[in-house]
């Protein structure tokens, strides 16, 4: 039996380069971190162990806050970086006179360094010399208050996990705008047009057309961001480690302070730990915005 | 497919140009040339240099290199990456004690107990740099004391007296609030300073049950069972129940601190006298204003003050430049060396643990309250040089306590949990 | 008037509220950078007594024999072979991943998933390149950085391609043009536009990149900026002007990035949509 072969035009071999270097660099890393999570490893030496640095893992005290801070902070993060990239998205396509200019504003944070925006925010919201409670402190005072300023980054509570997730949407909602501005590009004008011909408003043109039709961009934002909370950690290192206490401590966080206290195994543990615990979260996600894509 | 193998090649050169092309320090002739792995803090860079100065004078031809590296966790982790890796500088210091014990001595330190520089070093300083009987470092620097320091201004004002007991403490601390001045300083911007309080009690621990160094270590005894061993928890959280800390002391840095301490913003701050160079630095005018007290006790007969062992400096067992490495190290032994670490203002502050060396009889007075202790023989070793085994969350456990986020008795608990991974991950019988 | 204010009165708010929100902590990075290390635990934004910028700078400069300059060779070496090497062998993949359904693909959209999700095994990583003495080179390092932002990088390219008829590159392959020639000639033009967006996010992502270079690229020469950011920063506890004046060098070349490409980040990903 002879079968005519046609050349397939998308060559297999265009994926080579990528694929050996994936493979070597991040697969095989990945999977001895799966042999080496059940060791207890000095970096001179390992033991096998089982699943004893699993086991010590959950009885970390501070682990249960990890994950409940991490899924926090993940959609705290990904949900504001949503609401307002979208709104900037549409402000920054419309009518606006200096769109060009506030464009570059909100996006230039995109570009910055991490660290170099965690400390200038620790500076900006130091309880005592911070530039915000100083402003609100002299508010009260012309108000006639006595007040201080919260805490931002060392209260007792979850205000620290929120303040940094703040400035991460402050950093990172320059990304989600662009990326919503160009799903708002790809929908035809025709519509919005022919919906003003039926004489729908503002609101209508927005529920009706906007939102269905930028779908795939929201797909893109929301996982992204929901990713990158989830695993979130330079800021949060910058910032507060983790502190006060454990209280803004997220799984990666934990995972590196693990790491540096010289648990190599059990640090790998919770690199695990977390890859279950973002596919967990990511997976139904993931699955919701392809099936919607699908049917659209 | 030909073509794409060109583009290949095409992509390929540049990129081969500029790997391998790393760009290189500038770097002097010179006939040995070895490096120097210190901590980044400033007496210690300060020390250091002159150290090398002193050294490249005596013999020409030789360059020492100072590497720094971050202190705390970060540095910990550092000197662990580059011995497992083979990338550690020729010569390095850190500490003694149980971080050394986590460097896995025998499999990455030259081992130095036979070179005959050993005899200028104290034999009660081996132990904290020992595996077995083999020896692997040498003393650097002075010994230093946990306590409190406070401002003698303030005490002079209050007419208080300097506290033997916890409740001789409180009552000037009542005082002191009254005054209206922060009784007590902590700085938990900088997390590890918020030890002081469990660490520098160790003397009291000691002297309450004399064996629980060893039965810490066997897995017997613990902070959350160990009366003695759990006030230095409560304490922190009894000032804190009391209001007595600094208002913004989630905030206040390391150095922050030594300002109020200084200035007498605040009375106590405790702290260990290697804050005494800093304050020197920052606040020049004010030194004579901070004296030093150990942590009281519960017991007017027991007062004494917790000591910190001089950190180590070590060879890595793969260096290039051993004999090189072993000369300067030996030299940091003599007579010479210990000159030099004199001359440079505030950095000795206790005994050297060299056979014959003295420190300076000009001393900041927070200093010389220290020595006395050492003259009264009224001083412990701090628990991490006596047994191996230290928490790495110590510092956060603690700091959940003073801002009133885990009560003392529940965070001793943690605590103890917290240890039991560093035993397993030393490998020690009875965990 | 009345028409004129509500015209533009978007933009009265906007404007203020944009500045008030975005730049002003950059202002404050360039004030602190100029004060003197006293003046620097003000916080404020307020000069100093005297503007001390070009003074930090050189104190900066000169720290530590010039470990600055040559963070800064270093990130950019780092950063411009990561970057073509990224742009290069990803849109190829992603390209036929767009094109190709079946077995392999679905692979490797796991893989894509993956490699966003999973985080690195830093450990297990050192003693791969150790394996192939990679560890400590430039090279290691740009491989790292290439297998670690390849995920994001297809992700962005295939949704692109994917926008692209399908008929063009039919019509290619009809004419013999298939493969490498079909991506190169045909496919790899059409992506200039998001080539501009994955070469801005990529190659600041590996500019800013702070750990990576810190485990897989040790060693006082081989600083990279992020490094020397975290160098500044412990050494210098008590002089924050220094700290800032490190900030804001390191701010710099993100910020030329920003100036050439910043038109066409937006307006290369809108024009993406060439209708037909």
């Amino acid at each position: 039996m002879t079968k005519k072969k046609i050349k397939n035009p998308y060559s297999y071999a265009l994926v080579v380069p990528i694929g050996i270097i994936f493979f070597i660099f991040f697969l095989v890393p990945t999977f001895v971190s799966f042999f080496f999570s059940m060791t207890r490893w000095t970096l001179f030496d390992w033991e096998f162990v089982g699943f004893e640095n699993f086991v010590q893992y959950f009885k970390e005290a501070s682990l249960s806050i990890g994950f409940k801070n991490t899924l926090i902070y993940g959609v705290v993060t990904s949900g504001l970086k949503v609401v307002f990239g979208l709104a900037l998205a549409i402000l920054l396509t419309g009518r606006l006179r200096a769109k060009g200019f506030l464009r570059s504003v909100v996006y230039f944070p995109v570009l910055v360094s991490t660290i170099g925006v965690g400390f200038t925010f620790s500076v900006l919201l130091d309880p005592n010399y911070g530039a915000i409670n100083r402003s609100i402190v002299a508010f009260g005072k012309s108000i006639g208050w006595e007040t201080y300023g919260p805490g931002w980054l060392t209260d007792p509570n979850l205000l620290p996990l929120f303040s940094v997730a703040l400035v991460d949407v402050w950093k990172g909602v320059g990304m989600a705008t662009v990326i919503f501005m160009a799903g708002l590009a790809t929908i035809p004008q025709e519509y919005y047009e022919a919906l003003a011909v039926d004489g729908g408003g503002a609101w209508d043109k927005f529920r009706n057309i906007t939102l269905p039709l930028v779908r795939p961009a929201t797909a893109a934002v929301v996982i992204l961001s929901f990713i990158g909370g989830l695993r979130s950690f330079d800021l949060i290192w910058a910032m507060t480690n983790g502190g006060p206490g454990f209280l803004s401590d997220v799984i990666a966080s934990i995972n590196y302070k693990q790491y540096q206290a010289g648990f190599y195994g059990l640090a790998t543990a919770g690199n695990v730990i977390l890859l279950l615990f973002v596919l967990i979260i990511i997976g139904p996600v993931y699955w919701f915005f392809n099936k919607k894509e699908k049917q659209s | 497919m030909k073509k794409m193998i060109k583009r290949g090649i095409a992509l390929a050169l540049p990129l081969s140009l500029v790997f391998g092309a790393t760009v290189a320090a500038p770097s002097q002739a010179a006939d040995t040339e070895i490096t120097w792995l210190i901590d980044n803090g400033q007496s210690m860079q300060d020390v250091s240099k002159a150290l090398v100065a002193a050294y490249e004078k005596a013999n020409p031809g030789t360059k020492i290199t100072l590497v720094l590296r971050p202190g705390g966790a970060d540095g910990d982790n550092l000197v662990k990456t580059k011995l497992a890796t083979g990338e550690m500088e020729d010569v390095f210091t850190y500490n003694s004690g149980s971080l050394f014990q986590a460097l896995a001595p025998s499999k990455n330190l030259l081992e130095l107990t036979n070179e005959p520089f050993m005899k200028n070093v104290l034999s009660s300083f081996n132990p904290v740099v020992s595996v077995g009987k083999k020896v692997y470092g040498i003393p650097f620097g002075t010994a230093v004391g946990g306590g409190i320091l406070y401002n003698k201004k303030v005490y002079a004002k209050l007419k208080l007296k300097v506290p033997t007991t916890w409740a001789e403490f409180m009552a000037n601390n009542k005082k002191i609030k009254a005054a209206g001045i922060d009784p007590v300083i902590q700085s938990y911007k900088d997390t590890w300073t918020s030890q002081l309080f469990v660490l520098a009690d160790f003397y009291n621990v000691q002297a309450a049950s004399p064996n629980f160094a060893a039965d810490y270590t066997n897995n017997k005894e613990k902070y959350a069972k160990n009366k003695a061993a759990l006030r230095g928890f409560e304490y922190i959280e009894e000032l804190k129940k009391l209001n007595y800390y600094n208002r913004d002391y989630a905030s206040t840095t390391y150095a922050q601190a030594l300002d109020k301490v200084a200035l007498g913003q605040g009375a106590h701050y405790p702290m260990a006298t290697w804050a005494i160079p800093q304050i020197a630095a920052q606040q020049p005018a004010s030194l004579e204003d901070v004296g030093f007290f150990a942590q009281p006790s519960s017991k007017a007969s027991v007062n004494g003050v917790t000591v910190w062992v001089p950190s180590g400096t070590y060879i890595p067992a793969n260096t290039k430049n051993a004999a090189a490495a072993k000369k300067f190290v030996g030299w940091m032994t003599s007579a010479k060396a210990v000159d030099v670490m004199n001359s440079v203002e505030g950095f000795a502050g206790g005994p050297y643990y060299i056979k014959g060396a003295t420190i300076p009889n000009a001393l900041p007075g927070a200093v010389k309250d220290l020595v006395k202790y050492f003259d009264k023989n009224a001083t412990a070793p701090a628990l991490e040089f006596v047994s191996p085994i230290k928490g790495p969350n110590l510092e956060k456990i603690l700091i959940e306590v003073g801002l009133g986020i885990t009560p003392a008795k529940k965070a001793a608990a943690a605590y103890d949990a917290d240890v039991v991974k560093q035993a397993k991950q030393l490998g020690l019988k009875g965990w | 008037m009345k028409k004129f204010i509500r015209r533009y009165w978007i933009d009265f708010v906007a404007i203020p509220v944009g500045l008030f929100i975005f730049v002003a902590p950059f202002i404050l990075i360039f004030v602190t950078a100029s004060k003197n290390a006293k003046e620097s635990f003000q916080f404020n934004f307020s000069l100093g007594e005297k503007f001390l910028l070009w003074d930090n700078i050189r104190t900066v400069l000169k720290t530590d024999d010039g470990v600055v300059i040559r963070a800064f060779i270093n990130s950019t070496i780092l950063t411009f072979f990561s970057v073509i090497l990224i742009v290069v062998v990803s849109s190829m993949a992603a390209f036929v991943f767009a094109r190709r359904p079946g077995k392999l693909t679905n692979v490797a959209n796991i893989m894509v998933l993956a490699g966003l999700v999973v985080p690195p095994a830093v450990v297990p990583t050192i003693w791969v390149l150790q394996k192939l003495n990679l560890f400590k080179t430039m090279q290691g390092l740009i491989l790292i950085e290439v297998a670690y932002s390849a995920a994001f990088a297809i992700l962005i390219y295939r949704g692109f391609i994917a926008s692209i008829p399908r008929e063009i590159d039919e019509a290619a392959a009809m004419d013999g043009c298939t493969g490498f020639s079909l991506y190169r000639r045909i496919i790899f033009p059409l992506l200039m536009p998001v080539n501009v967006t994955i070469v801005v996010t990529t190659s600041v992502a590996v500019f800013n990149d702070f750990t990576n270079p810190l485990y897989f690229l040790p060693g006082n020469d081989n600083a990279t900026v992020q490094l020397t950011l975290f160098y500044f920063q412990s050494a210098y506890l008590t002089q924050y002007n220094l700290l800032f004046t490190d900030i804001l060098l390191i701010t710099i070349p993100p910020l030329i990035v920003f100036i050439i490409f910043n038109k066409k980040i937006v307006a290369g990903l809108t024009a993406g949509s060439v209708k037909g």
